[in-house]
């Protein structure tokens, strides 16, 4: 039975909880704030979680983008989460941002600065702004709650300067640097890279674009926020890292496209979907640098088709989508299976099922990228945890579809696919795959499916000098590639089909556990849920119980020797973005419990469409598990 | 089915591609089937060719004619229903150096992949597909075609089938194909005329060979046929360039007429994107790959 209060939505409370932030406020404040806030001595932050709040038109992914590439610029670790309306133009939006001098795992919980654009951004998002936080609004759309006094809330004429400042329009355009502006003021951010950035992305227009753009920008930066500045804010200066490499800051669809790349991909078809169609767009124009071709196509199956079909040419491609456009994929994926064809398909996994929630995440493709299909179809599926992973996990798709002569499903999503993340420049040097065909005349023993070892096609164009020349298939076939009806075939070769995969798992290596190696609970997640499960594990074991976290890239196969962590730990959670089921598991868990037959692996899953809070797997774990009773017993 | 090979030791480089080089699994068709000299009319069409073997890539989909790959001696393969097309495209996409073939039926290149026949017309890659129309399913055991005549007895349409059949010469004219053309199974001269044409032609080309289905539709293409009282007549004094000329052609009533209805010169997807290749290439000075990407992670910093 879960712990009195757990059932709530609030935070059980730990003596020792982290809080990741402290802002204070100063008694020196001047009333450039309305209210009067509790008094308190200045103190630099380590970590701040900034949420801008208005319209989609209104540009704020474009200055949460700025602001994100800036942290990462200055070295400061950087996370941002946004929502964008599934409409074709306007409505509410979000842009968050997290940065600080820490590892940032999640995209935080609370909002330590809201600024919003709207009545209706102000009315939704006051409630996510953190006691004691500071609300900026924009005082010619916004009236506030004069009674409400748990934050320090900053009426700025925000339209109305910005339309003084570039004159001329009634036309609010630029509000956002407006905005973008007063924040660089206020957090001291280096504002000569700022405006490097403000221009790389406006100077390409017209003039008047740049300099409207920059005049609201030093409006903003101009306004007299002084009092505020001194009161509030100031991020701490990273420490000087040394030798290390330089940050990048990508989104996870940009990190996963210039993945590709590096791994040698120079070929793939895809068709529009949200929120995959990023990445089509990128390889569309990177491609053809490198010689390579991007096909926009009819649809899915075309798309997967063309995929197959530059493979079989022998250059390794990629095909992509979101949940529904796999489902088209799959009878060709299919054949993939049966042909061995090495391929890479992407999933950029959102709610569904069918058009579901476009512009939301959910993790409820597992199942799909496992076992959806006709006939037996083993397959290879792996799931990036963060931006950095999604370069990563395209170059260990590419290594095991090229060496095992498979396709690869790689599950990201929504959450991943848009948010920002400052991580280390990958060492390219080290990493880069030179794609080269292999048009090597091939032996007398040639044969496209050989029982004792992995296939390894003949590229068309090689000869063969048997003189006997393969047929790819999607019928059963005997070793040269022939049909075959003979049943014992049909078994033999499945086994091929599968042992190979069981090959690819016993040389994955086993993840690393954090936290605590073994006790009450272990937290296993896949995908995009490693941060916030990460923070989780910190506020758990701050509470004085003993937690550990796995999470897994490889979810199909699996690495071995998962059972042995498991049996180290009285419960084990797994935390997803799904729905639990008839049966009260997650995807996940299900697998897990189904592969491994424990009976202590239970579910934190959940489909609101949004990321994981720390706090709600801090609930979840103490819904399920009585920490309390179990650490008195030990 | 048969799994015997008939593959001769292979020729030495440079050998002219001969039949018995180019001959793999026996056929699994009927006895009768008019696949067969459709099949004997590629290998004189690849003698004639002359491209290197392992340059020839054989494609097909699912249907009783897209069993074809198996009984060419070349890289080839057999894809799903209707995508061979999409498959195909890409191996030429990808590989100048390939000359790519493709065979299917009816129901594959007109019903299940429909859509993919439009679009690869629109796009005019480089490559040539044959499709063996027979105007029933013989596969799977006479069901209605999107080519069978209106009242065609099936067991899907047991009282005679009742919607409109496709007209494939229309369709591909009006989707852009740049060669399109019909012949007929028992023409094996103009057979192979038109297939190497088609061959020889830069851009998506299309041939029909009306192929008698001998066990679900016996006697269907009989009226094109002068050994069975019809008449196989050429298309005469027309200009192949003029598409509006071309459609008219289509229309003519059956059993209609048989040759090039149309060719056209349009750049390929092939010469397109090589082209945007060679441009990206310029702005980018011709740079090396690990030079192109740290570049692009460089603008991140």
């Amino acid at each position: 039975m879960a712990r009195g209060g757990t059932d709530c939505d609030t935070a059980p409370h730990y003596p020792h909880q982290i809080t990741p932030v402290s802002i204070m406020v100063s008694s020196s404040s001047e009333p450039l704030t309305d209210g009067a806030p509790a008094a308190s001595v200045p103190r630099s932050l380590q970590d701040v979680v900034i949420r801008l709040a208005g319209n989609s038109q209104d540009g704020i992914q474009t200055i949460g983008g700025f602001l994100a590439r800036l942290a990462g610029r200055s070295d400061q670790d950087v996370m941002t989460y946004m929502t964008i309306p599934a409409t074709i133009s306007g409505g509410p939006s979000i842009f968050q941002v997290r940065m600080g001098t820490g590892e940032i795992l999640s995209a935080g919980d609370q909002a330590d600065l809201l600024v919003a654009f709207y009545q209706e951004s102000y009315a939704s998002h006051i409630g996510f702004l953190r006691p004691g936080g500071v609300l900026i609004y924009d005082s010619d759309h916004v009236k506030i709650d004069a009674d409400d006094h748990r934050f320090t809330p900053v009426g700025i004429p925000i339209t109305g300067r910005t339309v003084e400042a570039v004159g001329g329009s009634s036309k609010d355009k630029g509000k956002n640097l407006f905005v973008l502006g007063l924040l660089a003021r206020l957090f001291e951010l280096d504002v000569a890279k700022l405006t490097g950035l403000v221009k790389d992305r406006f100077g390409g227009r017209s003039e008047d674009i740049l300099r409207n753009a920059m005049l609201a920008f030093d409006a903003g930066y101009g306004y007299p926020s002084d009092n505020l500045r001194q009161s509030f804010f100031r991020l701490e200066a990273p420490a000087a890292t040394e030798g290390g490499r330089p940050k990048v800051t990508l989104d996870g669809n940009t990190a996963l496209s210039y993945g590709l790349i590096a791994a040698g991909v120079r070929y793939g078809a895809g068709y529009p979907i949200t929120p995959w169609s990023s990445i089509m767009e990128t390889l569309r124009t990177e491609l053809s640098k490198y010689g390579g071709i991007f096909v926009q196509t009819e649809d899915e199956l075309a798309a997967i088709s063309y995929a197959l079909g530059f493979s079989y040419a022998g250059h390794l491609a990629v095909t992509g989508s979101s949940g529904p456009g796999l489902s088209l994929k799959m009878e060709a994926l299919g054949w993939g299976t049966m042909a061995e064809i090495p391929l890479i398909v992407i999933n950029v996994q959102r709610g569904g099922p069918s058009t579901g929630m476009p512009t939301n995440v959910e993790q409820s493709d597992l199942l799909q990228a496992l076992y959806g299909s006709h006939g037996d179809t083993p397959r290879v599926v792996l799931a990036p945890k963060n931006v950095e992973e999604c370069f990563y996990v395209a170059l260990e798709a590419a290594r095991i579809a090229r060496k095992f002569s498979t396709p690869v499903i790689i599950l990201s999503d929504q959450g991943l696919s848009s948010r920002i993340e400052a991580f280390d420049e990958p060492e390219l040097e080290k990493l880069m795959v030179d794609p080269k065909l292999n048009l090597s005349e091939r032996g007398l023993d040639f044969k496209p499916y050989p029982l004792d070892r992995i296939t390894k096609h003949a590229t068309p164009g090689s000869r063969i000098a048997s003189g006997k020349y393969p047929t790819v298939t999607g019928l059963e076939h005997d070793e040269m590639g022939h049909p075959s009806g003979n049943s014992a075939m049909h078994q033999k070769m499945n086994e091929k089909r599968r042992e190979k995969l069981k090959a690819l798992a016993a040389e994955l290596p086993l993840p690393e556990v954090y936290g605590d190696a073994e006790g009450d609970v272990l937290l296993v997640g896949w995908g995009s849920t490693w941060g916030p499960v990460r923070e989780a594990v910190g506020r758990l074991r701050a509470g004085g119980a003993k937690v550990g976290q796995l999470h897994l890239m490889h979810l199909n196969p699996m690495p071995l020797g998962i059972d042995a962590i498991f049996r180290r730990y009285r419960h084990v959670l797994v935390v997803e973005m799904n729905d639990p089921g008839i049966y009260g598991f997650g995807q996940m868990a299900m697998l897990l419990r189904a592969q491994l037959a424990m009976p202590h692996i239970a579910s934190v899953a959940k489909t609101d469409g949004l990321t994981f809070k720390v706090n709600e797997i801090v609930v979840g774990v103490n819904k399920r598990v009585d920490l309390n009773r179990e650490g008195a017993r030990a | 089915m048969s799994s015997a090979t008939l593959t001769p030791p292979p020729a030495a480089p440079g050998a002219p591609l001969t039949k018995k080089a180019l001959t793999a699994d026996h056929p699994t068709w009927c006895p009768g089937c008019g696949d067969f000299a459709v099949l004997a009319s590629f290998y004189r069409v690849l003698e004639r060719l002359q491209y290197p073997q392992e340059s020839i890539v054989t494609m097909a989909g699912i249907g009783c004619s897209s069993r074809f790959p198996y009984f060419v001696n070349t890289h080839g393969g057999h894809f799903i229903h209707g995508r061979s097309l999409p498959f195909s495209a890409a191996v030429s996409l990808g590989r100048d150096d390939l000359h790519v073939f493709v065979f299917g039926g009816d129901g594959d290149g007109f019903s299940i992949g429909g859509n993919h026949l439009v679009h690869t017309a629109r796009k005019n890659v480089n490559l040539t597909y044959v499709i063996m129309d027979n105007f029933v399913y013989g596969l799977t055991k006479k069901q209605t075609s999107p080519t069978s005549p209106i009242g065609f007895k099936s067991k899907t349409d047991p009282t005679g089938a009742i919607d409109q059949p496709i007209n494939p010469m229309r369709t591909l004219v009006n989707s852009g194909a740049t060669f399109v053309a019909r012949s007929h199974a028992t023409q094996v001269n103009h057979m192979i005329e038109m297939m190497e044409r088609a061959a020889r032609h830069d851009g998506f080309s299309v041939v029909e060979i009306l192929s008698e289905c001998v066990e679900f539709y016996e006697g269907a293409f009989d009226g094109a046929n002068p050994r069975k009282g019809g008449q196989f007549k050429l298309i005469e004094n027309h200009d192949p360039s003029d598409q509006v000329a071309a459609y008219k052609l289509a229309s003519e009533p059956w059993p209609g007429l048989f040759g090039v209805f149309y060719e056209a010169t349009r750049p390929t997807k092939n010469a397109l994107e090589a082209g945007l290749i060679a441009k990206a290439r310029e702005r980018t000075k011709g740079a090396g790959d690990l030079e192109l990407l740290q570049a692009s992670f460089r603008k991140a910093r």
